[in-house]
């Protein structure tokens, strides 16, 4: 693909969908890498002439903004044998995400400006996505002391988060969200009460007793859910919840938003996709944190999506190595890949009646982006020109050997999936092409 | 005759025939092992490997003599001073073993679950010795061989496991089986020691011991893992053994003659009266002498040797 980004491009006849602008067909064209005009036959208007302009043709295709990942790990630096920026974001490019915000559980922590740096610079030389990193609360996301929140504001950071380290002492919490009132950014919380949790594998119930698990409750979630509501109604603070999984949370995040606190929230595909159910037989690719719950639970985080209580799908994307999954349950690690399977499964959504075909759009790009006060998730005039272009009627297997990302953990494999992403711009260059895509 | 699994990993995925096929399978090895010569070729030339990631006395030494009694060629593997030690994998571990020919794996581990990863990763059979909290299948059919030998009918037995069941693989392994055969199934614990919806798995839950033995005919008393006080679990051993300790008193509120079962090894005096231990009630050694017979039973039919 040694195409010029200067070289203007039109994207033909396809369904533009960019939530609350845009929800029917016309055209895209794109100059310079920003979008200039959305709307119907812009061959006419355009002052181009035609045969300088590269033309693609999206009929009976989706044309959406590119999506926005609030939560992924790109594991760069410090386990660069699980994925790297490069190969993360080039999944990310596969699954029509042009945005990742990754979270600073690296080696070191991203708890410093050089840090951020680093990975800004990997993430600019790769050139498969914008990389928003998120930084750490506290020094080595040890839960004592704040890290130098200004400068990681300053360096490039979009948000603070201990991720898989919550702040348990509630104290610093309420200290590092005050604190961050002072450059507007976003305290996200991983909620897990870690006393509840300690030792849990998996959800607790049913399946951990018949299996012999440690289970972590979902009061473990609720627990901590209820103290930051409370300190971000305290502080005033921008507080984003990272990956709901229970009734529990997202009633209360529910009841916050009607009373006015700042909160956002985000949802993972398996969350609203599976349930405990799929780690019988010990299956370790079902083992993420939080884990798998119930039924109940996926129909709340489903009633949350629709009716607006979690603002964004998230992946959490969480690639680890063949031999680290390959272990007994309970030593595995946490986590499954997610970037190139998103789409297809937020599509569920849709033809399962949960979301509007415009609304699932709007979960994975103007509201996330919204939530992090990123520039990008649109298309509208003006902004980088980010795209996805994707069949919603294609079915596929899902196969991870074909995944881009360095590793292969998903509960997903051999799912047949609809709906499929054919094309990845950024910033109007092509990042990524299906292998058969337009037949 | 043979089982229809390459493994056997746990009671819950046996149905009632296999249980009773297994048992049956024990009843012509129990006769072997009360002759002068204790010994069968049944497995001859096969390679049965005890892969024991925990200390165990009894049930590695039960599977060691089991296999001994049948002929085939045992090894005692205690990975706790070997290559694990070096980082080697589980897995690792059990290709190495099975490139040297195992035809059976015996497996204790103290992670559950680990037995299924085991016997998904390696062509020679594993048997389950106890993984984690999950399950330990071995101990519940012999502790069923001990109760029919006891001319106990399993259907409509009433059994009373008493102690930490939520963390115990014989409580687990002992439900499913009981209940795959008809018994009445009480556990008997403080709440502390219970599962989450230990209920669903098909049994009465008690938290007061007087309530809980009352008509019994079984009472199966769970050792009191006494590290794990301080873990907010209970309280003081004094007071576990007063709520949930056996004593001559609580004996007589089950039915006359109750058997009292224990998997060992046992705590004097914490969750079970010495008098009881040593008493006429307690079938405590049978169900020791029983375990050879039953896991010969296991070896035997998972070996395919009966083909």
């Amino acid at each position: 693909m040694n195409q010029s980004s200067h070289q203007p491009i039109l994207i033909q006849g396809g369904h533009v969908i960019d939530p609350g602008r845009i929800n029917g067909v016309a055209d895209v064209l794109i100059e310079e890498g920003k979008v200039v005009a959305v709307g119907p036959n812009l061959i006419k208007k355009t002052k181009q002439k035609t045969d300088s302009i590269q033309i693609i043709d999206a009929r009976n295709k989706l044309v959406l903004p590119g999506f926005v990942d609030l939560h992924v790990h790109l594991r760069e630096p410090g386990f660069e044998y699980k994925e790297t920026i490069k190969s993360g974001t080039a999944a990310a490019a596969a699954g029509g995400f042009t945005s990742v915000c990754c979270m600073p559980n690296t080696h070191p922590v991203n708890d410093t400006q050089a840090i951020t740096e680093f990975i800004l610079e990997q993430a600019r030389a790769a050139g498969n996505a914008r990389v928003f990193p998120v930084g750490a609360i506290t020094k080595g996301s040890e839960g004592k002391e704040l890290a130098e929140i200004g400068d990681l504001r300053r360096a490039g950071c979009v948000a603070i988060s201990d991720d898989g380290q919550p702040v348990m002492n509630s104290m610093v919490m309420r200290r590092a969200m005050e604190y961050a009132l002072a450059f507007d950014v976003p305290v996200i919380d991983h909620c897990e009460d870690l006393h509840l949790s300690e030792g849990g594998c998996m959800n607790e119930g049913i399946v951990s007793t018949q299996l012999g698990l440690q289970g972590v409750p979902a009061a473990a979630e609720d627990v901590m859910v209820s103290r930051n509501l409370a300190l971000a109604e305290l502080t005033g603070a921008r507080l984003h919840l990272a990956h709901l999984s229970t009734v529990g949370s997202v009633r209360m995040v529910r009841d916050a938003k009607a009373r006015g606190v700042r909160v956002t929230a985000e949802a993972c595909p398996h969350h609203f996709t599976l349930t405990e159910e799929a780690v019988r037989g010990f299956n370790t690719l079902a083992k993420m944190n939080p884990p798998l719950r119930t039924w109940d639970d996926v129909h709340a985080i489903k009633e949350g999506l629709r009716d607006g209580t979690i603002d964004a799908i998230a992946t959490d994307h969480a690639p680890h190595a063949g031999q680290e999954k390959q272990q007994e349950f309970a030593a595995a690690p946490n986590g499954v890949v997610g970037l190139e399977t998103a789409f297809p499964l937020t599509l569920a959504l849709v033809e399962e009646g949960i979301l509007t075909l415009e609304s699932a759009v709007e979960k994975l790009t103007t509201a996330p982006a919204k939530a992090f006060s990123l520039s990008n998730g649109s298309l509208a005039v003006g902004v980088e020109a980010d795209v996805a272009i994707v069949d919603p009627q294609e079915t596929w297997e899902i196969d991870p050997s074909r995944f881009r990302s360095k590793s292969r953990n998903t509960p997903f494999a051999g799912w047949k999936v609809k709906g499929r992403v054919l094309m990845t711009l950024l910033g109007g260059r092509i990042v990524y092409q299906a292998e058969e895509q337009f037949r | 005759m043979s089982l229809k699994h390459k493994d056997l990993t746990g009671i819950a995925s046996l149905n009632a025939d296999e249980i009773m096929q297994i048992l049956e399978t024990a009843d012509s090895f129990k006769e072997v092992t009360g002759r002068e010569i204790k010994k069968v070729p049944a497995l001859r030339g096969k390679t049965v490997v005890n892969l024991f990631f925990e200390p165990s006395t009894r049930t590695r030494t039960s599977f060691e003599l089991a296999a001994k009694r049948l002929s085939a060629d045992v090894i005692n593997f205690s990975p706790s001073n070997s290559s694990v030690v070096k980082g080697e994998t589980l897995l690792d571990t059990a290709r190495n073993i099975e490139a040297m020919q195992a035809d059976i794996i015996v497996l204790r581990h103290s992670s559950a679950g680990a037995a299924e990863t085991l016997a998904r990763g390696v062509k020679s059979s594993v048997i389950n010795a106890g993984d984690g909290w999950h399950e330990h299948p071995t101990q519940a059919l012999l502790d069923l061989f001990t109760l029919r030998e006891k001319k106990l009918e399993l259907k409509g037995l009433k059994v009373a496991i008493v102690g930490d069941v939520a963390h115990s693989r014989v409580a687990r392994s002992n439900v499913y089986a009981l209940t795959k055969l008809g018994a009445n199934v009480r556990v008997v614990g403080p709440p502390t020691m219970m599962p989450a919806c230990v209920e669903r798995l098909g049994v009465k839950v008690y938290y007061d011991l007087d309530h809980g033995l009352r008509d019994v005919d079984v009472i199966m008393m769970l050792r009191l893992q006494l590290e794990r006080q301080g873990r907010a679990l209970f309280s003081t051993i004094r007071e576990y053994s007063r709520l949930y300790g056996l004593t001559p008193e609580r004996l007589k509120l089950a039915k006359p003659g109750a058997l009292v079962m224990h998997p060992g090894p046992i705590n004097r005096g914490v969750e079970i009266a010495p008098e009881i231990a040593d008493g006429f009630s307690s079938v405590i050694l049978d169900q020791v002498t029983n375990g050879v017979a039953v896991r010969m039973a296991v070896l035997y039919l998972l070996s395919g040797a009966g083909n």
